[in-house]
């Protein structure tokens, strides 16, 4: 069982998490550099690991520093690098229609705030939660997930392949 | 600790990453900005795997990582090839397959 204090400290880290988060996200998509956004991902991506610790979720907060901080983050920076013969600010990164965003994912927001907070209103996660070991994952990718895994590994096969095609040079 | 917080930043994340797909013209940014809405589903399977004690979430959001690194590399060579051919990456310029 959970002491009292943990989790006013575990509140306290979701709040500061989710703000540093939501600021980050705000920044990807509204900055003029094409670098900078990439770095504000990186403080996203990063929140979202801490977040997954703080559900239980050790594994995939480590697969999520592996993959995304260390492997995607590298891509993006190539992509730009790549396309782009100056790096800093620039203007035209948006639609010329791009306020018509703010209202659709206002409204988007409303919509799903109403309907989670009308379900799910103030229901307690379990404060002792079950830890899903590794172990555990791994039965259920091997087990019943197995046929999805074969997709995957068929998607991830494909992919590589498509890159190598796409940006070879002939 | 509720469940809806987690579900609610999810909910935000998203929000802010369909304004990005919507407001951008890069196509660089775009990719960026379906990592985030990626993320927040993430957020809400591991929500939803803590609250129903299962290792359902887990497994899906590994494979959501996965899928997340297969797209990425294959949108970045298609961005590549954008380039190289049009000396360009903004979206609204590829009109090429309108009928």
């Amino acid at each position: 069982m959970i002491s009292a204090e943990l989790l006013v400290a575990q509140n306290i880290g979701f709040s500061v998490i989710a703000i540093v988060m939501i600021v980050a996200a705000l920044r990807v998509v509204t900055t003029s550099n094409v670098v900078h956004a990439a770095l504000w991902l990186v403080v996203v991506l990063s929140g979202a690991a801490a977040q997954y610790v703080l559900l239980a979720a050790e594994f995939v907060a480590v697969t999520q520093v592996l993959v995304y901080i260390g492997a995607v983050m590298v891509l993006f920076l190539f992509g730009t690098m790549l396309t782009r013969a100056r790096i800093g600010a620039e203007r035209d990164l948006n639609n010329p229609y791009w306020k018509l965003g703010i209202p659709v994912a206002g409204l988007l927001f409303l919509a799903m705030a109403i309907a989670l907070v009308s379900s799910f209103g103030d229901e307690q996660l379990p404060s002792d939660p079950r830890v899903v070991s590794v172990g555990e994952i791994s039965d259920q990718i091997f087990g019943p997930y197995l046929l999805p895994f074969w997709g995957l590994s068929f998607v991830l096969l494909a992919a590589i392949i498509g890159a190598i095609v796409l940006a070879r040079k002939d | 600790m509720l469940t809806s917080q987690f579900l609610l930043l999810g909910a935000v994340l998203f929000c802010i990453g369909v304004y990005g797909v919507i407001a951008r013209k890069n196509a660089v940014l775009v990719l960026m900005s379906i990592e985030l809405i990626l993320n927040s589903v993430n957020i809400n399977l591991l929500a939803f795997a803590l609250r129903n004690g299962s290792a359902d979430g887990h497994t899906f959001a590994l494979y959501i990582v996965a899928i997340a690194a297969a797209e990425v590399g294959v949108g970045l060579a298609m961005v590549l090839l954008i380039y190289r051919n049009r000396r360009s990456i903004g979206l609204d310029e590829l009109s090429e397959m309108r009928g």
